[in-house]
Parts: structure tokens; C-alpha cells; sequence
């Protein structure tokens, strides 16, 4: 199955992965190879096999609303690159 | 022929849930107005390698939400990831639900009669909060994570009046349910519509009906005022591009107060592709048959059930017994008062009308109290014809200018009558009753 560079793109967008031409190239190839590798699984018999999401076999682990001390504000934010007012920076979106 | 057109509305509620710890962690979820970044944990901070834990209470007020609304409770139900870029976003995906939500198939009735379909109730998390400062935009995450609930109707809406209709009843249903406080200016309560118009065939009716082939969607609106604004507005946006063979097209608006008109978003080019898939860090939810029931039996009286009941078994106007079922507080307030006018012969009208027109501090005054008023022993309101009579003729007499004002053709005069009466009767006198037999007592 062949990538397309366009639908490379699109990939990369929604990855939010700036890519260079270059590369846009060398990963059209690339993720061709491994799309066609993965495309073997198409050949195995699952019309009767259950769709599987999940391997541990467990359902409805859930826990008791109850509540434990979170991080302090200057451990939530000791890994910010940038913060201003006791929150994270980031470049400006588009809002309103 | 002047076409005509039909405008086809679908809601998408979000309500946040009051339960105490967030979805998927045990930060604390009472997060409004609290210091930034001050509830959060790995988890809600989506650092690497951070699990998440299913809050137990939040899947119960969900399930709670789909009972109430008649719907099917999955006996499967998954959680998913829906993956996009935002900021308020810090795993880069939200837990949501997709293809296995937890409540399907349900409706609702309006006022009107009108059946409206609930398509799905599903659980998932709130995002983070952002603030815009000078070109750059900051992030508070106290409330990433908050369990969230959305609702989703089929588009059965053809006007606003239904909509905000739908939106009052599921805000009283949050709060008889007791899963959030609904407070739309909090942002607890938000609301999105889907619109597009259609016109309306005219010369036959052998066109099959379809749904049009574009949506505008509306997004974010946390007033009940703005969103019957802005499905107003872009009503009359949509049709004014029909008339004049404009192509609508997929898009996102929002809502200018300022300017009293939606604005452009996001159109269809940049629509999100979200890519969801089953979360693979959350177990399956499996929903048995006697947790559904156990839930179901667990619920109040709906408000909706509630006020049918009022109107029949108490024989009063649907009027009143919509005021007295708008809260369960209230309703509980009238009922516990009406239990105790029984023992002292006070009625059921008598109670209805006294809190629907006096409407009465429930807070600080006890059902018990407005009975000993009404029984006339402290500052009981005098409804009685006989008496309102006889302090309507005192009062003439004693205003004998007021009347000869009011036979020159001087309407305001009966005002100064009617203070008159107040004033004799230590303003027990019920005014609503006393205008007719004044007036009827000037012209004879
Ligand atoms: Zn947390």
C-alpha cells in the first residue's frame, strides 16, 4: 500500500510533526513499508474472533470517589519550560 | 409562493459532575476559583507512565443521567482515546467514549408533548482551563480531568422555544439528581447546537425528506440567553444564504455578546480527524443487569413526574405545579407543609397559592410556620369576600375625594383606595381579590 505524500502530511499534521520535504519522502516510503508489513495480518482468518482491546482479562476496576493530597503548585509546574502567574506558558492560541 | 424553511437543531450538553475526586485520579474535583495548578497530579498532568483509575461514583451519576432520560444502559461500555492538539489538552488525547457509550437510546418529553431522542449519554474528562495574556496563552489544569458527562440529542429541534426547554429540563434533572450543580455561568452546565435549515417543499410532498447536507455547529455556550441568541441568529444567517443560492457549508461558529452575532471558528477544511481508538489502559466496563436496576430504584422522583403527580393528586394548575416542583426543595417544602395544614385544616389550595405567590425563603422559614399564618392566627392574609367588603366601604368613606376622583374618570385613584384598605387592615388585605369589589362597590 502506497503512502501518498499528501496523506503523509495529513499524518504529520495530525501529529503535530513538522516534517521537512525531504523527509515527507523518506517516511512516505517508510510508513508504506510498515503499513504493507502490518497488511499481512489481513490474511489471518478473524471472521468468528471477538475484537480484543484489552489483554488482562479484567473489567470494572474502578475505585471509590475519594480524594488524596495532589502535587504541590512548584511541583506541578518544576517541568514547565515556560510559566508566567503560577501556570503555563505556551504561544498564544486562537480563542473567541 | 414565499419558501418557506424549517430549521433542524441537535444539542450536545456537557455537565460536569460535583463528585469529589476527578475521573481519573484522586485529585480533588472542587477545583472553581481554587490557585492554579494547585489539584493536579502526574495523571491530570498526563506525565509519562501516569495510569488512570475509573471513579466508581462518577459511571453511577452517569448511568443515573441515562436512566432518568429513558435510555438503554450498555451491558458493555469502553473508554476511548480522542486524539487531537489543544493546549488544555496535556496527554495530547481526551478519555472519552465512542463507539461503546455507556447510555444509548433514550427521550425526553418537552412541554410541548414534543418527544425529543437522546442519542447517547457518555462519560469522559474535562480539559484544562486557558487564559489569553498578550499574545500568549496560559494554562490552569485544576480542572483537567473533571468528570464530564455528554449528552447528545438526534436533531428533533425546529425552534428555540424547544431548545431552551430542553436545556431548563436537564439543568432541574442535574439538580433533583444531585450530580451537579448545573450553574451555567460556573461553566458546569455548557451547551453546543448543530444547525442547518431546510426548505420546505411546497408543491409535493412526494420528496423524500432528508437532512441537509452541511451542519453549522455552535460551540461552547454557557448561557441559556445566548444560546437561543445564537440559534436565532444563525437561523436567519442560514436562510438569508438560501435565498440568496449560497452553498452552505461544515462549520465551526461561536457566539459574540458584543456584536450579537456568531462568528467562524473553524471551517471544514481544518475539521479535526480524531482518530479514536480503545483506551488501552482502562478495563472494559461491564454493566449487570442488578446494578442497573439498583441504580434506577436509587433515583428521586423526577421533576417531570413530580409535577404531574402535584397536578393530579392535588388537583391544582399545572401552572403552580410546575413553580412547585421547579426544585425538590420546594417540592419538599410544599409537601411537608401540606402534611401539616392537613392536621390544622388548612388546604391544599391554601398552601399552593400561599407559596406560589408569596414564595417564601425556604431557607429560613419552616413549613410549619407559613401554616400557623395561614391559619389565620398571626398575620394571616384576609381573603374573606365578606370582610374585604366591609374595609372596602370603610376605606370609601373615609376617602371621600379619591372616589369623587375616581367617578371624574381618574383610574389612579383606586390606588389610593386600595391603600386605604392596606392601611385598615394592617396590609392583611388580599389585593388580588379586593380590586374587583371596589371597583364594583364605586360604581354601584
Ligand atoms: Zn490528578
Amino acid at each position: 500500500m502506497k503512502l501518498t505524500k499528501d496523506q503523509v502530511k495529513h499524518v504529520a499534521k495530525l501529529a503535530n510533526l513538522p516534517l521537512t520535504a525531504e523527509e515527507e519522502k523518506r517516511y512516505s516510503e517508510q510508513l508504506s513499508k510498515i503499513l504493507d508489513y502490518v497488511e499481512q495480518l489481513n490474511r489471518v482468518e478473524t471472521s468468528s474472533a471477538e475484537p480484543t482491546f484489552n489483554v488482562t482479562g479484567q473489567s470494572n476496576v474502578m475505585r471509590e470517589d475519594e480524594t488524596t493530597p495532589s502535587l504541590s503548585q512548584e511541583e506541578a509546574l518544576s517541568n514547565a519550560p515556560q510559566k508566567k502567574e503560577c501556570m503555563f506558558e505556551t504561544k498564544g492560541v486562537f480563542e473567541d | 409562493m414565499k419558501q418557506m424553511y424549517e430549521p433542524i437543531i441537535g444539542l450536545e450538553v456537557h455537565v460536569e459532575l460535583n463528585t469529589k475526586s476527578k475521573m481519573f485520579c484522586r485529585c480533588s474535583a472542587d477545583y472553581f476559583g481554587k490557585e492554579p495548578n494547585t489539584y493536579t497530579c502526574p495523571v491530570c498532568l498526563g506525565l509519562p507512565g501516569a495510569l488512570p483509575l475509573i471513579n466508581k461514583a462518577a459511571i453511577e451519576d452517569c448511568i443515573k443521567i441515562g436512566l432518568a432520560l429513558n435510555c438503554k444502559i450498555s451491558e458493555k461500555s469502553l473508554f476511548e482515546r480522542k486524539n487531537y492538539f489543544y493546549p488544555d489538552l496535556p496527554k495530547g488525547y481526551q478519555i472519552s467514549q465512542y463507539r461503546w457509550p455507556l447510555c444509548i437510546n433514550g427521550q425526553i418529553t418537552l412541554d410541548s408533548g414534543q418527544v425529543i431522542r437522546i442519542n447517547r449519554v457518555h462519560q469522559e474528562e474535562d480539559t484544562g482551563k486557558l487564559s489569553h495574556l498578550g499574545g500568549v496563552t496560559l494554562i490552569d489544569f485544576n480542572r483537567s480531568g473533571v468528570p464530564l458527562v455528554e449528552i447528545v440529542t438526534e436533531p428533533d429541534f425546529h425552534d428555540v422555544a424547544s431548545v431552551r426547554d430542553y436545556a431548563k429540563k436537564l439543568q432541574q434533572l442535574f439538580r433533583y439528581l444531585e450530580v451537579s450543580n448545573a450553574d451555567m455561568e460556573r461553566g458546569d452546565m455548557r451547551l453546543e447546537a448543530n444547525i442547518s435549515v431546510h426548505p420546505i417543499a411546497i408543491a409535493s410532498k412526494a420528496s423524500p425528506w432528508r437532512l441537509p447536507d452541511y451542519r453549522v455547529e455552535l460551540k461552547n455556550i454557557n448561557s441559556f440567553r445566548f444560546i437561543v441568541a445564537a440559534i436565532e441568529y444563525e437561523i436567519k444567517r442560514q436562510i438569508e444564504a438560501l435565498e440568496k443560492r449560497e452553498k452552505l457549508t461544515q462549520e465551526t461558529r461561536g457566539w459574540n455578546e458584543d456584536k450579537k452575532c456568531t462568528f467562524l471558528q473553524r471551517s471544514k477544511e481544518e475539521a479535526h480527524d480524531y482518530r479514536y481508538f480503545p483506551e488501552p489502559d482502562l478495563p472494559e466496563l461491564r454493566i449487570e443487569e442488578s446494578r442497573v436496576k439498583s441504580l434506577e430504584s436509587s433515583l428521586p422522583e423526577l421533576p417531570w413526574d413530580k409535577l404531574k403527580r402535584f397536578a393530579e393528586e392535588y388537583g391544582i394548575s399545572k401552572n403552580d405545579a410546575q413553580i412547585l416542583s421547579e426544585t425538590k426543595e420546594l417540592a419538599e417544602f410544599f409537601e411537608s407543609a401540606l402534611e401539616h395544614g392537613k392536621k390544622h385544616g388548612v388546604s391544599i389550595k391554601e398552601v399552593a397559592n400561599y407559596i406560589v405567590n408569596r414564595k417564601p425563603d425556604i431557607s429560613s422559614v419552616l413549613p410549619t410556620q407559613i401554616i400557623e399564618e395561614l391559619k389565620g392566627k398571626k398575620v394571616g392574609i384576609i381573603e374573606s369576600e365578606k370582610e374585604l367588603e366591609k374595609l372596602a366601604e370603610q376605606a370609601v368613606k373615609e376617602n371621600a375625594n379619591a372616589v369623587l376622583d375616581y367617578k371624574k374618570g381618574k383610574e389612579a385613584a383606586l390606588q389610593v383606595l386600595i391603600g386605604g384598605v392596606m392601611k385598615l387592615s394592617l396590609g392583611k388585605a388580599d389585593i388580588a381579590k379586593l380590586k374587583p369589589i371596589l371597583e364594583k362597590l364605586l360604581k354601584s
